[in-house]
């Protein structure tokens, strides 16, 4: 009797807490109409401003009593190649708000890329609103590329320090490097051994290695206050990935090659395979774009889909603004920034392993049969 | 897909690639080589250090077996030497036993045959005397007894095929 009164008042409780919430989604919608609902706006563009690469390194930025944008961070260097290099800091473009002449050039920004202009910054449009602007080979230090060369320098740091202990401290790990010498082991049993054979895996390693903790370091700095978003840019993955296509092809075996362009082998008289080949070579063709394909999309989408969801838990705290909605959603985020820290492993894991499976066809080599 | 185009940055793609193409080269020559060929090597010796001690541990356990088994060949050795021993031995006496027996029964017998010889000897000798003074009597006798001659010499001869020597 009495546990189930306790039953009873915690069903209570639950209702009630669920009013209250609903309660809070209204009450927020009510004040949002209040402030001419520009909040949400306001944060889904500093949402897909977030996701882009930027020309500066910018920390944070507020709006200052004047009403002006102050953004905290450094100007980064500009590198156009416009009939001749043009390098300047990306100061000259106030975040976008201004026109950069440069050496009698004018360029502007619009949608976070670099446009040949005028003198007043003007950008002509086309019907389906893109710029009919000339763009010049951009080649700029953006947030992302610096980011790349702190992981760049971080990562020599840390494995040149762990190679050189071997050596200092008779064959035994020592220093920082330690704790990273068991996931060097399992990228090398786990990953690569099992998928691509004990015979030709040593000669992937070095790129197995190194993929898999650019973009483990990547995702992490994703999650840091910093707000780079380097993995979840299609240009990045589009890069790795590339690596990936050239390093299976270019390894192929000759069975490789003959599982794509004769799958069926001597198994079927040649007559009968004709037709069977008409569908299944242009299959497998595409397969070979197709693999390394996916890995690029898997893993922008991820860390994309990740920034988003992430981002918009923090934006909802100030959409509730209130004591019941706010940490809700701060608790939210909280949980989802946990999950992404597994995420940001477990995508580094999957494109690591992927590309091991992937080495792992390109380098078999069965009996004949 | 558009919009993914229009997100694609050559610049970033381009430093991509340099960046990572570049780590991957001097991690490759600074970081992975050295750092793979130290653990394989560590874990070689691990394994080899495992199998040396296994080896060991076989060796001994060998040369255990080797022992046990020379010590127990030794003593079926001495048991098979023992036996040997006292076998000889048991024959040498008989033997000499048999010999011992063998040559006392030669003597016997070759002392018997000299006393069957001295004893014939003996008895011929005895014959040939008693003979002699049987004659030597028996002509003593009868010369004082007998006159006629042819009468004497039947008589005497008639004696002495009577007498039966043994």
């Amino acid at each position: 009797m009495k546990r189930k009164s306790t039953i009873l008042i915690s069903a209570k409780k639950c209702v009630a807490l669920l009013a209250i919430l609903f309660a809070s989604f209204a009450f927020a919608n009510n004040k949002e109409d209040a402030n001419g609902g520009d909040l949400k706006t306001e944060i889904k563009e500093y949402i897909a401003h977030h996701l882009l690469d930027s020309y500066d390194f910018s920390l944070f930025s507020y709006t200052n009593e004047a009403g002006e944008h102050v953004y905290v961070g450094a100007p980064l260097p500009i590198i156009l190649w416009d009939n001749g290099l043009k390098v300047f800091s990306s100061s000259k473009f106030h975040h976008g708000e201004t026109v950069a002449a440069v050496d009698g050039n004018y360029y502007a920004l619009y949608h976070n890329k670099i446009y040949k202009t005028d003198a007043e910054g003007t950008i002509n449009l086309d019907e389906t609103n893109h710029p009919t602007n000339l763009k010049p080979l951009d080649l700029s230090i953006t947030k992302s590329v610096v980011s790349m060369i702190l992981v760049f320098a971080l990562m020599f740091f840390l494995f040149k320090s762990l190679a050189d202990s071997y050596a200092k401290n008779g064959g035994v790990a020592a220093g920082v490097g330690r704790f990273f010498e068991p996931i060097v082991l399992y990228v090398r049993d786990d990953i690569a051994r099992p998928n691509i054979g004990e015979k030709k895996y040593k000669k992937y390693m070095s790129f197995l290695l190194t993929v898999f903790f650019f973009i483990w370091f990547l995702n992490i700095l994703g999650l840091t206050p910093l707000g780079v978003n380097v993995t979840g840019n299609i240009a990045v993955t589009f890069g790795l990935a590339l690596l990936t296509f050239l390093i299976t092809n270019l390894t192929g075996t000759k069975d490789y090659w003959l599982h794509i362009f004769d799958p069926l082998g001597s198994s079927m008289a040649w007559y009968a395979k004709v037709p069977l080949y008409i569908i299944l070579i242009p299959i497998e063709v595409l397969g070979v774009f197709i693999k390394p394909f996916s890995l690029l999309i898997r893993l922008y989408a991820n860390m994309q889909a990740g920034h988003i969801v992430l981002m918009s838990l923090i934006g909802l705290m100030f959409i509730f603004k209130s004591w019941l909605g706010s940490p809700l959603s701060f608790g939210l985020a909280f949980a989802i920034s946990l999950i992404e820290v597994l995420v940001a492993l477990l995508q580094a894991y999957i494109f690591t392993m992927l590309s091991a499976l992937y080495f792992g066809f390109a380098a078999e080599e069965h009996e004949h049969h | 897909m558009e919009k993914l185009l229009e997100e694609f940055s050559l610049g970033l793609f381009f430093w991509q690639t340099l960046l990572f193409v570049g780590l991957l080269l001097l991690l490759a020559k600074y970081a992975w080589k050295p750092i793979l060929s130290a653990v394989e090597e560590r874990e070689n010796t691990i394994k080899d250090s495992l199998e040396a001690a296994e080896k060991a541990k076989a060796d001994m356990e060998a040369v255990q077996a080797d022992n046990k088994r020379i010590l127990k060949e030794a003593r079926v050795e001495r048991d098979a030497l023992l036996a040997e021993a006292k076998k000889t031995s048991t024959q040498i006496v008989n033997d000499a036993k048999e010999a011992a027996q063998a040559e006392a029964d030669k003597i016997a017998a070759a002392t018997q045959e000299a006393i069957q010889q001295e004893k014939n000897a003996a008895i011929n000798d005895i014959k040939a005397q008693v003979a002699g003074l049987s004659v030597d009597i028996a002509q003593k006798v009868l010369q004082g007894e007998l006159a006629d001659q042819k009468k004497q010499e039947q008589l005497v001869e008639k004696l002495v095929n009577d007498i039966e020597i043994k």
